[in-house]
């Protein structure tokens, strides 16, 4: 994996922080940017699941990872920390690959 | 605004609540480090990572979209569109502690969820909410490292991450991140659009950009009046 890709987007992340705390306020349209700040996260992270456990290269597929996601929502439901939504999501993903032919 | 100094017994909760704050961050720095090993990163760049991106949800899309195949701008572009809410932080930390000039390059690195969350509880000014944003940047800061080089260590001494179904685990992960803000009808819309938009461009562009471009659903939607 890339160095450079590992500095560079440490680099943006610090200046990021560092321009919010340095720039003075009124040079930005605020509540735009408040609401941009909540739901682009949200966006993004929406993205990241879906991607993630859907699409193999460019193809979408469904396999062991949508159980394992399946899984790690019904813990999530049951309010788990982190960690444990995390090892169940990869236990029941695991778990299936083992027991079944499911890729 | 109370500008009096913090009695002891206020700084000593402020440190307590820091310090669960930061242990409890570490669940997520061992995930991290764990899934950055497997994905192919070295010891010393996931170090790196937690060390210098320091932004947990940035840190695991960062190397969750060079995992899946995408380019290392995408993989820059997405971390960096997450991280746009610290910049934000960043403000209200200067209305609420301001820093002096030399204060602003350190105090920068500390501006993350949890730090801003704690400081924001106090009033502007006040010595208590530096003490807090300070307390709660470096729990986390040096509780998220120590727990990513854990998370990295145990991760390499597993061999093949399909068997053991950690690609489901950063999914999960992503879930578990995003579970939280869908709290009003306009997050909720904004999710399920974001959704969809990825997965219908994923057979269509390159690994990472349909990631990207979900986010316009944020840029569109963020433009809304509120009802």
């Amino acid at each position: 994996m890339s160095w450079a890709g590992v500095l560079a987007v440490s680099a943006i992340a610090y200046l990021t922080k560092l321009a919010g705390i340095a720039i003075p306020q009124h040079v930005l349209d605020k509540t735009y940017i408040a609401k941009l700040a909540v739901l682009l996260p949200t966006s993004l992270l929406a993205a990241l699941t879906a991607v993630q456990v859907f699409a193999a290269e460019t193809s979408l597929v469904l396999d062991a990872r949508a159980a394992g996601l399946a899984a790690g929502v019904v813990a999530y439901k049951l309010r788990a920390p982190f960690i444990v939504i995390v090892i169940t999501a990869a236990a029941v993903a695991a778990l299936l690959r083992a027991v079944s032919g499911i890729n | 605004m109370s500008n009096l100094p913090a009695t002891p017994a206020q700084l000593r909760i402020i440190d307590r609540d820091a310090l669960f704050i930061g242990l409890a961050t570490a669940t997520y720095g061992i995930s991290f480090g764990a899934i950055a090993v497997t994905a192919g990163f070295s010891i010393w760049q996931t170090q790196a990572l937690s060390l210098l991106l320091f932004s947990g949800a940035s840190q695991f899309a960062f190397v969750s979209v060079l995992a899946a195949g995408g380019s290392v701008s995408a993989a820059i572009a997405t971390a960096s569109l997450l991280g746009v809410r610290n910049g934000l932080y960043g403000m209200r930390i200067a209305q609420l502690i301001k820093p002096i000039a030399a204060q602003k390059f350190i105090y920068a690195q500390l501006t993350i969820d949890e730090s801003t969350a704690m400081a924001n509880r106090f009033d502007a000014t006040s010595s208590t909410a530096r003490r807090a944003f300070l307390a709660t940047g470096i729990s986390v800061f040096v509780f998220w490292n120590l727990a990513t080089l854990a998370g990295a260590l145990l991760a390499q001494a597993v061999t093949s991450p399909e068997v053991f179904g950690l690609d489901a685990a950063i999914g999960a992960g992503f879930f578990a991140l995003v579970a939280p803000r869908l709290t009003s009808t306009k997050t909720k819309f904004v999710a399920a659009a974001a959704v969809a938009i990825s997965l219908a461009l994923t057979p269509w562009l390159a690994a990472g950009l349909p990631i990207l471009l979900a986010a316009t659903a944020a840029v569109i939607a963020a433009s809304w009046s509120e009802k």
